[in-house]
């Protein structure tokens, strides 16, 4: 349910950018959603959906991107992919991970229509 | 390239580069937008295959974010960090799921502290959507403690945290020796030798997934986790236990009365988070108290 604090965040951030970068209306809206984010995408997709009415953001399309978890195994010396924080290494079935990348929700950029 | 003016391959749009130079994406309408982004302030045009201009839209362009959705919070929990040392104060941040015996232990542990520690200033941020009833069960213990109502919000934000330290008695009475005459600067420097100077415990809203991806600006996130709630979680709720220094295990009283293995636990916990540290105890009947307040008391870098 903290989709919509971020979806909430997502569209003010859009709006400041709008602000600064002087346009009216985003025809695509791309974020990135790593799989270690904590972010259920569709649950993301939900919220934007319900809040952009009367923003910028209305009627954009919303492209999420869902980057892989990237970890080093410190047992393996290498890096592996996982889906979740839950998961053993794929090689050695250990549970020695560092999380390197995936973990993160962003705005990549926009494409907007300008005044 | 463009299927239309073929701008992908001549100079037509020159123009449009000498006078942007940056994110401009030219007059594209695409039911499958162009990654037009590069380096350095480069224009890439026409790659990823033909598109083709829809009359009558305006022209479109890439505006460039690259910004994390939290890196607001994030600023602002630095600046709650930054503060709190500057008055000297640890803050924790607790979370568990509803009914872990969150406020049962900060009320025992605000009762244990006042007697081992009893200069030490103490308070509390109670985190819930409605009612002041965990405050108000906080301020019975002799600590001061501000309620933060979330409405409808899972999780406590960096700003709330911000917001209430600064009606909290702890600012002011830290404040009074901690901060230079000339005003709110935090240049005063703790050196924490001898642990924290006051405790700032944060109780955020009853919940095992979104309050861990908050960060208000503690020294350490506990995750609290009872006994009565089953000993896989960790594996169920794998961010919570990974953003967490320390774990919890509360109620170990009632041990005998439910099937939760703490050894299954532990490893569950550790699997998600292989620094974790873990202790056990009973707020209601004292067990392992001490070693928490040992926790608690020890020098906040942990």
């Amino acid at each position: 349910m903290h989709e919509l604090s971020l979806a909430s965040e997502i569209v003010r951030m859009v709006e400041a950018s709008a602000a600064r970068e002087h346009f009216r209306q985003v025809g695509t809206l791309r974020l990135e959603a790593g799989a270690l984010a904590g972010v259920e995408v569709s649950a993301l997709r939900f919220a934007l959906e319900a809040m952009v009415a009367g923003t910028c953001l209305e009627g954009a399309v919303i492209e999420i991107d869902e980057p892989p978890g990237r970890a080093l195994c410190s047992q393996c010396a290498a890096e592996v992919t996982v889906a979740s924080r839950a998961d053993p290494c794929p090689l050695c079935q250990g549970y020695q991970l560092k999380v390197l990348s995936g973990g993160a929700l962003r705005v990549v950029d926009l494409l907007v229509v300008d005044e | 390239m463009c299927v239309v003016c073929g701008c992908g391959s001549d100079e037509d749009h020159a123009q449009e580069h000498a006078l942007g130079h940056t994110h401009v994406a030219h007059s594209h309408a695409s039911a499958t937008p162009v990654d037009l982004r590069g380096t350095g302030g480069d224009l890439h045009y026409g790659q990823g295959g033909a598109t083709a201009h829809v009359p009558g839209l305006s022209p479109q362009r890439v505006v460039q974010i690259e910004a994390d959705v939290l890196g607001a919070n994030q600023r602002l929990a630095d600046r709650n960090r930054a503060h709190f040392l500057a008055h000297g104060v640890t803050a924790y941040n607790l979370m568990s799921g509803p009914g872990s015996g969150k406020t049962t232990l900060l009320c025992a542990s605000m009762t244990a502290l006042q007697q081992r520690a009893p200069d030490l200033p103490l308070a509390v941020i109670e985190g819930d959507q409605q009612t002041t009833l965990d405050a108000d069960r906080i301020r019975a213990t002799g600590a001061s403690a501000i309620q933060v109502n979330t409405g409808r919000g899972c999780h406590l934000d960096a700003q709330m945290v911000g917001d209430a330290f600064a009606r909290l008695d702890l600012h002011a009475h830290v404040h009074h020796h901690s901060h230079q005459a000339d005003g709110h600067t935090h240049g005063h420097s703790h050196t924490h030798s001898r642990g924290p100077e006051a405790l700032l415990f944060i109780e955020n809203v009853g919940n095992l997934v979104c309050p861990a991806l908050w960060d208000l600006g503690e020294a350490a996130k506990v995750v609290i986790l009872s006994v009565t709630e089953g000993d896989d979680k960790p594996l169920k709720y794998p961010d919570m236990f990974a953003a967490a220094t320390l774990m919890v295990i509360n109620k170990i009283d009632l041990l005998p009365y439910v099937s939760f293995d703490v050894a299954r636990c532990i490893d569950a916990a550790r699997r998600i988070n292989p620094d974790i540290q873990v202790l056990q105890l009973s707020a209601t009947r004292g067990d392992g108290m001490a070693q928490w307040l040992d926790w608690l008391l020890q020098s906040p870098a942990h």
